[in-house]
């Protein structure tokens, strides 16, 4: 029979520009790495595996994840949620780096905030109050606010002391993109917002604002939440004004910090069309917003078949050979194959897709692995496949 | 016969990555036989049913979406499906309880509807979860709406899907008295009844399982009806236990496979037989761990329902092919 020689080839091949993954961390001019993508897609493993990869060739590190697994948390040393970054044990060694890790308490860097900003009269009414209980432990901002605010605290301290040369931040699993880059907009935002300035305006002096609508709405209100709950809510609006009133200029200078030369995008996916349709998001939002995108990471991809025998190919002789001989081995062998050379082909499609509208974005493609990574091998393992420098 | 025959409200999380949404549009095909009437909502603003059914963006609006699996006698039934947004949720919720046209705009232009579905805490959820409610129960007040056999939400994840659906508990420092409190306690007790199940989706690996099992744990405790767990994207079962087990040790006989390679068509040579072999191996090494997986599911003792992963991706034709297994498997 004839052959068709498509070749389906090893990972590095597609039409993107290879990621230099080294080369970026051994970089002293990186000073942040941020991993963002959406949820699934091997984000904490991949901060984790760079943090580390990093420490082994010499930088001083801290790795800020977000919510990694049990066992891989155990192994950092990061179990417990103490919102400061801890040495991991058995890192560095002759290299002189080092790595740090810490996990990020959403909750506590709020309460840090506030308690830093206000009287310690004044901080305990709001830790108090219920809107403020509330909007610190689930508001869908917060976390990714949170983690912004972590970094600048940790950037500052390192910057003072001389502590870590690099700082790599997990992100939280957003539900989009805009989630990360906006929530520190949003929140202050709100909190300049005019339904501040209407929560605030009975405490003001309501004579001039008085308006038909004001009172339109202060009803509408009242007869929605009740009257306690509109009184919490605005003594939770005014405490927070008096306390966040360089609300806005925080978040600004947190913004700058990740637009600078020294801090570095890698967008993590998954070779599926939702995870890559993600990561396309995020790459168009970093460059409107001129934050520098160093590349994209696509892990979880299927190693790429051995030899050229073609799916279609594969299928039609398995098919034969069942007719053949039932039961035989080799026609499961060839079904296999087949499976494996369509995931590559679609994988590889849904790549060059990527690159095709993005022909800029440098690229690391990592192979699956077989089990989740629990230890420090693991990840070196996983630092290893990132660089392409993987033995096999 | 299905597993579920009393539920009329499916809600479907599942680990990112795993499928959840896939899983949820074909469970809604899979109940669409026999002319029933079923509703796929999804509440995280990503049109994801939109992509999957390749259709334009769904508005707040409940649209005509597909038609639903044929049952045995060929007879189908109808998918429709609605996009639920927190802003829209709200205003629908003002003018249909409190007839503020005029105020709802005025809330708008003071940012409170902003203010209410973003920043204030738990209102999105609840005003998601409310819409919910009011599609299974259908409102008195909302007189031509349809009524449908079932519902299938696409929900938040499984890391969120408890405090999603406890609404009472979220708004419980908000709301204590008042009309949003009675609200939220009706709510409840539709999603604590029979009437509702929490299906979990999950993949044979270690942290979706685990997060599977610290789900299921989570619904329990706040008595939440845990439905069945779904495993998706298994692996093909092409090789059979034996096989396996020699692929994994290196003992598959080269020979034999030469022979058989060559019986089937193939020009051999001895590239092409190591490569098969790695596979096998590669793939024997998996299947092992997705079994370990497998094991650990079980003994989470709830029903189970396996869907294969589809080399192709999901496509249309796809999803009517989850469709028919989740059916075949009692799931719909």
């Amino acid at each position: 029979m004839t052959r068709t020689r498509t070749r389906v080839g090893p990972l590095s091949t597609g039409k993107a520009p290879a990621l230099d993954v080294d080369a970026l961390i051994d970089d002293p001019g990186t000073g942040i790495i941020v991993c963002c993508g959406s949820g699934g897609v091997g984000k904490t493993t991949t901060s984790a595996a760079l943090a580390l990869r990093a420490a082994e060739r010499g930088r001083k590190v801290v790795v800020l994840t977000i919510d990694p697994a049990r066992r891989l948390a155990q192994s950092m040393g990061i179990e417990e949620l103490d919102n400061t970054p801890r040495p991991v044990p058995g890192v560095g060694g002759e290299s002189g780096g080092s790595l740090d890790a810490m996990m990020l308490d959403m909750k506590r860097t709020f309460d840090e905030v506030v308690e830093s900003q206000a009287s310690p009269e004044k901080a305990k009414q709001i830790l108090e109050n219920p809107f403020y209980i509330a909007l610190s432990s689930s508001f869908a901002g917060t976390q990714e606010y949170m983690a912004m605010e972590k970094l600048g605290q940790i950037h500052a301290d390192a910057r003072r002391d001389g502590t870590y040369d690099l700082i790599v931040v997990d992100t939280p699993p957003s539900r989009s993109a805009l989630d990360f880059l906006d929530a520190p907009e949003r929140l202050s935002s709100f909190l300049d917002g005019r339904f501040i300035r209407l929560m605030l305006a009975p405490a003001r002096g309501p004579a001039k604002l008085m308006t038909a609508g004001f009172g339109v709405i202060t009803n509408a209100l009242t007869k929605l939440l009740g009257a306690q709950v509109l009184r919490d809510l605005q003594t939770f609006v005014a405490a927070l004004d008096t306390v966040f009133g360089g609300f806005r200029q925080r978040a600004q200078k947190t913004y700058a910090l990740l637009q600078a030369d020294g801090t570095a995008f890698l967008v993590v996916a998954a070779p599926e069309p939702d995870a890559l349709r993600e990561a396309a998001y995020f790459v168009e939002r970093l460059s409107e917003d001129r934050m520098p995108l160093a590349g994209l990471i696509v892990n979880r991809a299927t190693p790429a078949p051995v030899g050229d025998l073609t799916a279609d190919e594969a299928m039609a002789a398995a098919a034969r050979l069942r007719k053949r001989e039932p039961g035989a081995v080799a026609a499961g062998l060839l079904r296999l194959h087949a499976d494996r050379s369509r995931l590559v082909e679609r994988e590889l499609r849904l790549r060059d897709g990527f690159a095709a509208a993005h022909p800029q974005v440098a690229t690391a493609v990592v192979p699956a692995l077989a089990g989740d990574v629990h230890d420090l091998d693991g990840l070196r393992r996983v630092g290893e496949l990132l660089a392409g420098k993987a033995e096999d | 016969m299905s597993d579920w025959p009393q539920v009329r409200l499916h809600v479907v999380t599942g680990k990112g990555g795993t499928g959840k949404s896939t899983v949820a549009a074909a469970l809604a095909l899979a109940l669409a036989g026999g002319g029933r009437r079923v509703l796929l909502c999804e509440v995280e603003g990503r049109q994801g049913i939109a992509r999957m059914f390749d259709v334009d963006p769904l508005p707040y609006e409940e649209r005509r979406l597909a038609t639903g699996l044929p049952d045995d006698d060929g007879r189908t039934g109808v998918v429709n499906a609605l996009h639920i947004d927190p802003e829209s949720a709200l205003l629908e919720y003002l003018s249909m309880y409190y007839k503020l046209g005029r105020a709802g705009r005025a809330l708008d232009r003071f940012g409170v509807i902003e203010f209410a579905t973003t920043i204030a805490p738990g209102v999105r959820d609840v005003l998601l979860t409310g819409k919910v409610f009011e599609a299974v129960r259908r409102n008195s007040r909302n007189k031509r709406a349809i009524r449908y056999d079932a519902v299938v939400l696409d929900a938040p994840p499984t890391g969120r899907i408890a405090q999603f659906l406890n609404v009472s508990n979220e708004l419980a420092g908000l709301a204590k008295v008042g009309p949003i409190k009675s609200q939220s306690d009706t709510m409840m007790t539709l999603f604590r009844s029979p009437e509702t199940a929490v299906h979990l989706v999950t993949v044979l690996e270690e942290m979706p399982v685990q997060e599977t099992a610290d789900g299921i744990a989570e619904l329990r405790k706040v008595q939440l009806p845990v439905g069945g767990v779904v495993v998706n994207m298994v692996r093909p079962q092409d090789l059979s236990a034996d096989d396996l087990e020699a692929a994994r040790s290196g003992r598959l006989d080269r020979k034999t496979i030469e022979q058989q390679l060559i019986d089937g068509g193939i020009e051999v040579d001895d590239a092409l037989v190591d490569g098969l072999l790695d596979e096998a191996r590669d793939h024997a090494g998996r299947r092992a761990l997705e079994d370990s997986q497998r094991a650990v599911v079980a003994t989470l003792d709830v029903p189970t329902y396996e869907l294969p992963r589809l080399p192709q991706g999901i496509d249309l034709g796809g999803l009517y092919e989850l469709a028919r297994l989740l059916r075949k498997q009692g799931m719909a």
